[in-house]
């Protein structure tokens, strides 16, 4: 019988489980008091749920209205600013902040390009990138430590192919060796920083991305755990 | 909390009516009672002999006499019967779920054959989303399923389970042509422009020097998708809809529709009638169930056809006859060290071979569709590794040398379920029968176009009408007229 039990590659016999309630005292009384409410809470989560995507949204919203009366450096700088985010502008060697007063120096820099954002640690998402794709003289974007960032929004970044130079997405958690793939859109890129980005092997990822983008240096990714410094190659990728 | 607990136990002890188990007696017992000792012994034997079988599909229920089907009976009684539970399937059931305008207000019931999914083509397929259609109504279905598979925790998200990931991979589509097909591209792009699809198209020398890994000496031009396009794991988005629709309520059962009962043995013109009993067969049993039901969608992929000319359907109402026909199309998967790497799109050559990369190791996926006079029999999945050797092989390492060195890791065989007429899906009412809608012959797009379709049934469904994406040219009409809606992209 054992035999054939293990022939068939059955899970066991269920285990006999006692009547519930009975000899859980106190605690089962409580999970079955809880139990009551089980629609009610997987509801309010729902609604939390619900609401935090709403949140989300929102603060990626496309602002076209800015768009249409200042033009996109500007809409794009709002939006950075407004997601506690760095902008420079063409010729500016200091980074505006959301703590200085921004608004007049933002206006006034209305016809400058925006050159360079610094977006690490924000919500930014896919839809948020629709404030940043107008933009013709990106050279340098800074996106780690976005959680929202994923895959999607990566592949729409080639629109920055002829201007962008610098690169981060270091500790993006949603971001993969798929969305890295779709980076071969941007030719001019000379830094590439995917520190700590999560992908199955680094040391193949690292080959894979400086023969992809050939004058870049990527930065970050490392055989082994892709955190540490370059140690040469006493272990063959996986 | 813990005074309450104990307030409880003495209650629950000492309820009146005694121990049942107590025997009844009226001298001390001996030491040994060999009765006593006998039902005990069987009861334990029984125990012992009950847990040495197997745990059959419901862990607690223990096992079930061979030839019970496994998992639940199909109800008596349906609002909606779905016939297929693949991809499309299951999206349409989510959709009536979702659109519903009540919680629980309408019961649907998916009828699946094959539980296991072996033969499905769903699962079977190379997994691939574009927008390079050129009719205007696949490029809008592409687009809303892209956006839908980009949100997809919102829409198909279970609280308590962990997100979804369907594992995309953003790589697009790069269409190659030759001249004389050179002009017709370039309008199919245009079109794809015109409806917001991001396409490049590329002169042979760009093309060059972006993947340097092709000959491009042949092509005239070729258009490249920039977003939304790439390919996913359909096992997941499958399941993904699957959690998600049961979560809803909706009802599954493993079973094969063969027959139907309509109004027309009651009637006596035959212009049309409705369905009023659908007959679910158990797998592997002569036993079926009769389930009542208002609506049934026909979203049986590659049989779609074979589900028509089941048993009960009078031959005069399934004229015209669905042309959707199952045709075998191979993935043949291969390693090549020194392939196209990380840029490697996926690529649809001017002789129609197609491959992508699978996965970051050297691995590659590819296969063409054989020319009509040649379709392989579709009775089983058996693979001809041959049409690999003979056909697939040469064209791609014509395009890319990298290739003339490659070593065959497998293949496998999935159905397409071919629309003959003109290679775009039926959707929609039936013309004859008042309660069957269709959702089937999309030639090898039902996986990209499901979450689009879905909705758009549902839609039909539960409004009446089309509202997010006008689907009408799709409709049957187009076979009763007889005049064919033609897509050209169908790979």
């Amino acid at each position: 019988m054992a035999a054939l039990r293990a022939v068939l590659g059955c899970r066991g016999a269920p285990a006999l489980r006692p009547p519930p309630g009975q000899s859980r005292g106190a605690a089962g009384g409580l999970l079955q008091r809880l139990g009551q409410w089980f629609y009610e809470v997987e509801v309010v989560m729902a609604w939390g749920e619900r609401l935090r995507q709403h949140r989300l949204r929102s603060r990626n919203a496309y602002r076209s209205f800015l768009r249409d009366t200042y033009g996109e450096n500007v809409a794009a700088a709002v939006f950075t600013l407004s997601c506690g985010g760095g902008v420079r502008f063409e010729g500016q060697d200091s980074w505006i902040r959301p703590e200085s007063h921004w608004r007049p120096e933002v206006l006034r820099l209305r016809d400058v390009p925006v050159v360079a954002l610094d977006l690490s640690g924000s919500p930014l998402n896919y839809n948020g990138l629709d404030n940043l794709v107008p933009l013709t003289r990106l050279q340098h974007l800074d996106l780690s430590g976005c959680p929202h960032l994923d895959d999607w929004a990566l592949g729409r970044l080639h629109v920055f192919g002829d201007t962008l130079q610098e690169l981060s997405v270091a500790r993006c958690p949603r971001v993969t060796e798929r969305g890295l793939a779709t980076l071969h859109h941007l030719r001019e890129l000379r830094r590439l920083d995917v520190e700590g980005v999560r992908v199955p092997s680094p040391g193949l990822v690292r080959i894979l991305l400086e023969e992809m983008l050939p004058d870049c240096q990527v930065l970050g990714m490392d055989l082994g755990d892709g955190t540490g410094t370059p140690t040469g190659g006493e272990k063959p990728p996986a | 909390m813990l005074r309450w607990g104990r307030a409880l136990r003495p209650r629950r002890g000492g309820a009146p009516g005694g121990a049942p188990g107590r025997p009844l007696r009226t001298a001390a017992p001996l030491s040994s009672d060999i009765f006593r000792e006998l039902g005990r012994g069987l009861g334990r034997l029984g125990q012992t002999l009950k847990d040495q079988l197997p745990a059959l599909e419901h862990g607690a229920g223990g096992w079930t006499p061979p030839g019970t089907p496994a998992g639940p009976r199909p109800p008596e009684e349906a609002d909606v019967v779905v016939v297929g539970g693949g991809v499309v399937g299951w999206s349409v059931a989510f959709w009536l779920k979702a659109l519903e305008g009540r919680r629980h207000g309408m019961r649907v019931l998916v009828v699946e054959r094959d539980p296991t999914y072996s033969r499905a083509s769903t699962v079977l397929s190379a997994g691939g989303i574009r927008q390079q259609f050129s009719l205007r109504e696949n490029i809008q279905m592409s687009r809303f399923s892209a956006s839908f598979l980009r949100n997809i925790n919102e829409h198909l998200g279970v609280p308590n389970e962990p997100p979804i990931d369907i594992q995309f991979q953003p790589s697009g589509y790069l269409f190659l042509a030759p001249p004389q097909r050179a002009a017709k591209l370039e309008a199919t792009v245009r079109l794809q422009r015109e409806e917001g699809a991001q396409v490049a198209l590329l002169s042979p020398t760009q093309l060059k020097a972006k993947f340097p890994w092709m000959d491009t000496e042949d092509v005239a031009v070729a258009s490249y998708g920039l977003e939304d396009e790439g390919w996913f794991d359909p096992w997941t988005l499958l399941n993904a809809f699957r959690y998600k629709a049961m979560s809803l309520g909706v009802h599954s059962c493993s079973g094969e529709v063969q027959g139907f009962i309509t109004s027309a043995e009651d009637t006596v013109s035959l212009q049309t009638a409705r369905i009023k009993y659908v007959h679910i067969h158990m797998p592997d049993s002569l036993e079926y169930q009769p389930v009542t039901c208002a609506i049934v969608i026909n979203a049986a992929g590659a049989w779609a056809e074979e589900v028509m000319g089941a048993a009960g359907l009078p031959g005069v109402l399934c004229q015209p006859p669905l042309p959707i026909q199952p045709r075998k199309r191979y993935v043949f998967s291969w390693h090549c060290p020194n392939g196209p790497g990380f840029s490697c799109p996926f690529l649809i050559d001017t002789t129609g071979a197609y491959f992508r990369r699978d996965g970051i190791a050297g691995n590659y996926l590819g296969g063409m569709s054989p020319p009509e006079e040649d379709e392989p029999d579709t009775s089983d999945l058996s693979v001809d590794h041959d049409f690999f050797q003979e056909r697939v092989w040469p064209r791609l390492a014509r395009r890319v040398p990298a290739f003339e060195s490659l070593r065959p890791r497998g293949a496998w065989a999935g159905f397409y379920d071919y629309n003959a007429f003109d290679r775009n899906g039926v959707l929609g009412r039936h013309p004859k029968l008042e309660n069957l809608f269709l959702a089937a012959g999309f030639s090898g797009h039902g996986l990209q176009h499901a979450p689009a379709v879905g909705r758009a049934v549902a839609e039909l469904v539960v409004k009446g009408r089309y509202e997010s994406l006008d689907l009408r040219r799709l409709g049957c009409r187009r076979l009763v007229e007889g005049e064919p809606l033609e897509e050209d992209g169908v790979v």
